[in-house]
Formats: C-alpha cells, structure tokens, sequence
C-alpha cells in the first residue's frame, strides 16, 4: 500500500504521485494507519466510533484525490462531498493553500461527480469529511508543491532546499523567482511516478486555525451562487409532482389530463409512482396545475393513523430494561421520554434536473450520497450506471435530508416518462409533509445510586426506523441496508447507535440500547442522527441524579466526569456562563455536555418561561419560552478554521432550540399536518437568544475533529435542562409546546399545494 | 399573451405571460433572474424578499399583471446600483454579510440581505434607529440558524448605511 508514513519516526513524511499530464496533477493516497482499537467494552464509542468506521471506509481508494495547478497560477481540487453550507469547501481550500503555499484566494474547490471506482469515499455524512480527508489533500497539495520547486530548481539551476515556496511564488536566495503560473506545465510529468512528501509541522501553519471566510460568501451576498433549481439546462422546463392525500400514497388515474394539458403555460404530464408530473413554462403554472388536477389516489400505509397510534405501537416494542444492581440501600431515578416526529426540511427543497435519453441520462442534483443515487438512478432508467452521469451541486442547507436523493430519482423517472428534460422542484408542502425527517422515538434512563456514588445507568431507546438505506455511499452497502424485512436496515442503525453513543460518567455499570420498529415513514439522519434524543434524555436524568443526591447540576457532572476535555468544556460554560447566578423565578439556567466524532461539547443556556414569553402573540409562529443566552463551549481538536466552527455551532445551538420548543410534525390521519414554515416552527429571530457566545477550545491535538453537527445534542438536553429547572417538571415529550391546541390551521390535502397569494404588493414594507 | 413591462434592477423589461402568474416565477423562470430564491410561495419564508419601489416585498404574492411599466424592481442582484452602495461593488449591507461571514448554505441570505436593507429605510422614515424588537420581527427564515450573525451584520449594514 502506498502513501504509509514513511517510518514509525517521521510521522509527517508520506507517499504521493505526480500523475501524468499536460499541467501539474498530483495524487494522494489516504495514510494506511487504521486505528489499531477494537471495539471495546462497555462504551465502543469512545475507542471506536462512527468516524473510524467512515475514515476506514474510505481508506482503500483515497488515491484518487488530486489537485492541478493551472498555467493561470491558480489550483484547483475536485471535493468528493458535499457542501451544503457546512463549509467544506472554505476549509478545504484552506487546506490545500496551506501546503501549496498559495493563497486561498486562488484556490478553487468544487464539487466531483458521482465517481463509482471512489466506492465509499463520497459519502458526506457523520461530521466525517474533515476528519477523513485532512491528511490526503494536504499530501497531494505537497506533492504538487514539490513538483513545482523541482521544475523551479532546473529552471533557476538552484537546488530545491536552497528555494522558498510562498503565496504562489517560488524565490532563489538571490532574488530571482519564477510564479506558480509560469511552473505549472513545466513542472507537469509525461508519466505518473511515486514521490515522498513530507507535510508542514502543524506548529507552522499559517491558514489553517486561523478564522476565514467562506470562499463562497461573495458569491452568496449577491445572489449568484447557483443551487439546483437555479441552474439553466436547456429544455428543462419547471417541474412539480401532485401528491397523495395520504402519506406514500399512490396515484391510479389523473381523470382530467386533457383540461389540465390545456392549461397556460403546460407541457406535459406524467403518472410516476410518486404522483401525477406535470411540466410547464414556469413552476407558477405547475402549481396551478397540480391544483387543478383530479387523481384517483391508492391509500398510503399509514392511513388513518395519528401520532398516538405509533406512540401506542413504540411503547409495545419497548424492551425491559436490564435488572438492576441489587443493593438494598438503593435509590433509583428514572425519566422517560417521548419524541416526537421532526422534520429536517431544508430551505432548498428536495429538487433536481434530469435529462433521461434512450442510453443515457444526466442528472444534477445536491447528493451527499452520489454513487448510490447513481445506481438506483440506472437501476429505476434500465441503464448501465456508466450510462448515468451525475453531477453534485450545491445544496440549500442538507441536516441530513441529502443523504438520499428522493427528488434526483424523481426527476429521472419524470424526464424517462416525459421524454423530456426536467428541472423537479418540490413544493415546500411536499417537502415539509412527504420529505424525510427524524422519526418518533422514546429514550428511557433509569439510574441507581446508592451511598453517594451511581451504581447504574441504563438507557434503552426505543425508535421508528431511522432510514440509512443510502449506506455508505456506494450501492453495496445500500444493498446490505436494504434486505428484506429490514434486518440490514437494522443492523445498520444498532452499528451507528453503538459508534455514536456514549456516557462519559463514571456511572458504575453503563448500558445503550437501540430498539427500532416500523419502517413506513419517510425518515433518515437528521442533523447529528440519534445523540440529540438520547443526549437529552440522558442529561435530564443526570439532572435527576444529581436532585436526588443533593448536588447542583455543574458540580455533579464535574465530579462524575471521566474525561478531561469534557470537564473543560464544561468549566469553560459555567464560568462564561456564571453559572448559579441568582435568577427570577420561571427563568433558570441549565447545563449540559456532550461527546461524540471525537470531540467534546458543552452548553449553558438561560431560559424565561414567565408569561410575558409563553404569553407573546406572533402571527404565524410561536412564541414560547425564550431561551435568552446560550454559551457553548466546542473543543473538535484541532480547528481548521475557527470562524467556520463558531458559525457551525450557532446553527446548531437553533436546531437545538427548535428540538426542544417549537418543532414538530403532528401526524394525524395518516398525513403530517405542517405545511410550510407557518406551520413548523423551527427557530425565528423571536426565538433565537439575543446573546450567544461560541467558546473553541484551544486543542493540541495533531487531528481534527468533525463540526456540522456538534453543535446540537448539548444545546437539545442544555434547554431541556433549563426548562424543566425554571418550570419545576421534567417534560414527558418534546418539544415542549407538541400537545398545545395547534397555532395554526391545516392547509387541505386536496389539492396538496396551497395558492400563492396575490395580496404582496398590500404588504411591501 | 399578454405583455408585461416592468423596470427590474434599472432597467425595463417586457415579458409575455399571463397576468397571473407570480412575478418569482416571471423573474426566475423567466427572465433567469434567480437571486430571489423559493421557499415556501405562500409568503411566509421570505427567501425571495426584494424590493418594490424601494420597499420589501415578496414577489412569490404579486401577480405579474398587477406590477405597472413604472414599478420598480430591485432583486439582489441589482442592490449594488441602488445608489446606497456609493460606487462601491457591494452595498453597505453585502460588505456588512461578508464582513460578519454571515452565511451558511446561503439560500436564504440574499431575501435576508433585502429585508435588512428596508428595515434600515423603515426605521430611518420613522426617525429611528433599528431595535431588538425590530431584530425580532424579522420573519426570514434561515434553517442553518445564522440569526446570530444576521442581527450583528444588520447593526454594522445600518452604520454604513
């Protein structure tokens, strides 16, 4: 295997190609050091978690990362994931600036096709990216440097040691100098060779760690990044699709397809097994047709059903919690907690552009999961998979939502049906009700302690199937994910369960368990997967605990801590914080911790539950208690670019939020009642905190950590928390505000999309 | 067909298509103008806040037939020329987005950009300056929650302004 450290001694030194070519490409391989550890007992996740799993994954075909130097002195990399405003791409470019030694600036990350021989190594999820790809793209900018300080060598008849790189300009010790441009074909090779590299010493860097903006941010504030729908294929005309008024349902017959066909603007229309397709000049017109269409609809199967049937039906499945130590001075605490459905719907609905010809198609689309998109793409078309190009673009927001690729399949079939290129949007009722989102699920702790030490902690969770029939990535495992009766599924979900979750008490005997049932819903990872529900679960009964053996909240996790970064997380908030600051009754602190993708998170929030907060009236929103301060303290080991992760954790300090007050998707009938953003109410400016503090722990760790989604599970079980500290109870469910009388009214299912209104120019502002 | 005429980012434009269609549709579909972004088409979103006369609106609720040849148009593309930007590339509020690295995913930052500007014209006419309250009014939705960073770019785009 290539691209091993070159001795156990010089742990910067790796392997790399110059692969042929007319400019300079260089190669890399990922470092074939798999984490010795196996899992272990009676916490896997804290010697092998879900991110070795992914970075082991993706060892085998790394070596096909590489990145080109360009004659305009520019270079430019094709990122085998996903940016869906995570920031990938800034700290990628980040990245390779710093080895290349070239300023960001001239640094161009894109995004690769959907690229089969890279097998699991295109799969954006589990907070991986950074984690997995860190030391091969810097070994590949290296070896680009290298080839660029050797043609410069001949060139200047110097030697290479005697030579500097720095912002794309290579200079001799007298003065002379040669520009990355005017090296770049120079210093390309006729053939692909293996070169030794040795990689910057961290204590050198100059970019990475320090704050930068995203490379797309200009693009961003005037409105010219370009997102699915914002693409121009010629012939791809606006597509909808009208949906079942029951969940999955599925269409027989569109009764009036020659009065819809005469509509303005209408081109086409298709029954596919989703629902009645229709094409039209712009999407205005689709959604005037979709309203006027009349379909005859099969039953989804979950007719009929409302949130307390699958309560009724998680409860049946839930399994006895293990015997319990058998002390008989022995005091056991226990929580029990409902969540309910969410939706992780993102701003940019589910959409895609597919041109499907007799033995071809072309399918653009945003896809954290490209290679399996691609082969269920073939597989639905009747194609070869070479036979299907897939084109990654950038997505509008993911939270897991494109791991799966609901509408690039859709589009295909639609444009397969039609004969025609299509560019597929879903309409934010189809996203919000259809789309996937977090399934229900009850986390169940009980605890024993006994003389002033916990004897015991047991947590069962107890869930509707989280989907991850994407696998990773690539459609081998997507098949083992999806043999029959779900038992790959299964084994799927109890694998990441196992890798992700972990108590980091000393708790005496620690027990996790998944059960999942029911595989109906249209479900998958939500931002940071099972950790929010099991972290807020888990941190209400160490809240609990800590009542019931006389100590206050920060103290009892401070003592009970076996791991030093998470105490200094912990300490960072509470002193940040003050915590135990005298409060106004209905308004209390809370705090809370969280461990997972190797790093460590803490959350101190202050909530006001006092009436003049539950009591405020906002037109087509929630109030609610108001969670006035949040400080969150993240150590992710070592930081690739610091503004980056604060801004990561104040997405997720919303998503948080959100979880724990204001969303939520009530099932009722059969169908989800939320509609658009009138109805689910994730995190407004009326409910964000006015005072946020983001604290990014100074790491001496030689690796970085993942951060799209370590910002959550604390924030989740720190408002939990709080909120059962200001209102005296622990909550039973969550969000809290699920069993209100609802705060808005029920668009119809028939037809399934809402009309535009036409009253805006009344409401400029 | 009918004929529509409008003035978009300075200049006008004619486009042939029925009264009733959204004018989002018209600038996206039809005129490739795509700033303002889809969210929602009922007017809750605000992801493709722009402004009319000056003013925020939500071009997924105007009908096409209802814009007259005078009105005028501005989507984030053509806030740079508003004449507030003073020469400069970017308007006040933009630099304020880039300065405080406001976005995430950014679909939703051009209608919040909009909306930030016409809040300081808002507050300006009523002789004031932007408050908490008016931060918390704001109905823009970003579902990567940058509100942080949005209220901290708006008090520096109002500085500016």
């Amino acid at each position: 295997m290539d691209a091993t450290p070159a001795s156990g001694i010089d742990r910067r030194s790796f392997l790399g190609f110059v692969v042929a070519g007319t400019t300079l490409v260089a190669a890399a391989d990922l470092l074939g050091s798999p984490a010795g550890a196996a899992p272990g007992v009676p916490q896997p996740a804290e010697l092998y978690d879900l991110n070795d799993f992914l970075t082991e994954a993706a060892t085998p075909t790394a070596n096909l990362i590489t990145v080109t130097v360009h004659d305009d002195g520019t270079a430019s990399f094709e990122l085998p994931r996903m940016e869906v405003g995570q920031g990938i791409t800034t700290s990628t470019a980040m990245l390779i600036a710093e080895e290349l030694e070239l300023p960001v600036e001239k640094v161009r990350v894109t995004l690769a096709d959907a690229r089969p021989e890279l097998l699991f190594n295109q799969l954006t999820g589990g907070s991986n990216t950074t984690i997995s790809t860190y030391t091969p793209i810097r070994v590949a900018a290296a070896v680009a440097k290298g080839a660029l300080l050797e043609a410069a060598a001949i060139q200047l008849g110097d030697t290479v040691e005697s030579l500097r790189a720095r912002a794309g300009v290579i200079q001799a010790p007298d003065g002379r100098s040669l520009t990355y441009a005017e090296l770049a074909r120079a210093a390309a090779s006729r053939t692909t060779r293996p070169v030794r590299v040795r990689l910057k010493d961290p204590a050198e860097f100059r970019v990475v760690g320090v704050g930068h903006g995203r490379i797309d941010a200009r693009d961003a504030v005037t409105g010219r990044k370009r997102f699915a729908t914002d693409l121009r294929v010629p012939g791809a005309l606006p597509t909808m699709v009208c949906r079942a008024p029951t969940l999955n349902g599925t269409p027989r017959r569109l009764r009036n397809k020659r009065t819809i066909l005469a509509m303005p603007g209408v081109r086409d229309v298709a029954l596919v097994d989703t629902g009645v397709a229709v094409r039209a000049e712009t999407f205005g017109q689709c959604i005037e047709a979709i309203r006027a269409m009349d379909v005859a609809w099969a039953d989804g199967p979950v007719a009929g059903l409302s949130d307390a049937d699958i309560v009724e039906e998680l409860r049946a499945a839930e399994l006895p919690l293990p015997a319990l130590p058998d002390t008989p001075l022995a005091q056991t605490v226990e929580v029990d907690v409902l969540f309910y459905f969410r939706s992780n719907s993102a701003m940019d609905t589910n959409a895609a552009i597919a041109d499907v010809r007799a033995d071809r198609a072309t399918v653009w689309a945003g896809l954290k999961s490209p290679i399996t998109a691609q082969a269920r793409i073939a597989e639905a078309l009747g194609l070869d998979q070479d036979a299907v190009t897939v084109h990654v673009v950038q997505g509008g927001g993911s939270f897991g939502r494109r791991l799966f690729f609901d509408g690039a399949l859709e589009a295909a079939k639609i444009s397969q049906a039609m004969g025609k290129p299509v560019k597929l949007m879903w309409h934010r009722a189809d996203d919000a009700r259809v789309g996937r989102g977090h399934p229900m699920a009850t986390s169940r702790v009980r605890a024993v302690h006994a003389g002033g030490q916990v004897l015991a902690f047991q947590q069962s969770h107890t869930s509707v199937e989280t989907d991850f029939r994407h696998g990773l990535g690539e459609i081998i495992t997507a098949r083992s994910a999806d043999l029959p009766t779900g038992l790959g599924n299964l084994g799927f979900a109890e694998t990441v369960f196992e890798l992700t979750q972990e108590v980091p008490y000393d708790f005496g005997a620690i027990t996790q368990t998944l059960t999942e049932t029911d595989d109906r819903f249209n479900t998958g990872s939500m931002r940071n997967i099972y950790s929010p529900d099991v972290r807020t679960a888990g941190e209400l009964a160490v809240d609990r605990l800590a009542e019931a053996m006389g100590q206050d909240p920060y103290e009892f996790r401070r003592a009970h801590l076996r791991n030093g970064r998470v105490r200094a997380v912990l300490d960072a908030v509470a002193e940040a914080g003050r915590w135990g600051r005298p409060m106004p009754t209905g308004t209390a602190q809370g705090i809370a911790i969280h461990k997972e993708y190797k790093g460590c998170s803490a959350c101190l929030v202050e909530i006001d539950c006092r009436p003049e907060q539950t009591g405020r009236d906002i037109r087509d929103g929630v109030g609610g208690p108001r969670v006035t301060k949040a400080v969150f303290a993240v150590d992710v080991g070592l930081v690739l670019n610091p503004r980056g992760l604060e801004a990561q954790m104040q997405g997720g300090i919303n998503d948080g939020i959100a979880l724990a007050l204001t969303s939520s998707m009530h099932l009722r009938d059969g169908h989800f009642l939320e509609a658009s953003w009138d109805n689910y109410f994730y995190t407004r400016q009326w409910n964000t905190p006015p005072e946020v503090e983001v604290i990014v722990m100074p790491s001496d760790s030689g690796q970085p950590g993942g951060a799209g989604e370590a910002g959550v599970a604390a924030t989740f079980a720190a408002v939990a928390c709080a909120y059962a500290r200001a209102t005296g109870e622990v909550p039973a469910y969550f969000p809290v505000n699920h069993r209100d009388p609802l705060a808005f009214r029920v668009k119809p299912f028939v037809p399934p999309v809402p009309q535009s209104p036409t009253n805006g120019r009344k409401l400029a502002w | 067909m009918p004929r529509q005429t409008f003035v978009l980012n300075g200049r006008s434009v004619t486009v042939d298509v029925h009264d009733d269609v959204r004018v989002l549709w018209v600038l996206r579909d039809l005129l490739g103008v795509t700033g303002p972004k889809y969210g929602c088409g009922i007017n809750v979103c605000k992801a493709c806040t722009s402004h009319l006369n000056g003013r925020a609106f939500n071009p997924c609720s105007v009908r096409v037939g209802d814009l007259r040849p005078h009105d005028r148009v501005t989507t984030i593309e053509g806030l740079a020329d508003t004449g507030e930007a003073a020469g400069a590339d970017l308007h006040p509020m933009q630099q304020a987005w880039l300065d405080r690295d406001v976005a995430q995913c950014g679909y939703c930052q051009p209608g919040q950009i909009m909306a930030a500007v016409a809040l300081v014209r808002k507050v300006r006419r009523e002789g004031r300056s932007v408050t908490d309250a008016d931060l918390d009014a704001i109905r823009n939705i970003c579902r990567c929650g940058t509100y942080t960073r949005i209220r901290e770019a708006i008090a520096q785009g109002e500085r500016r302004m």
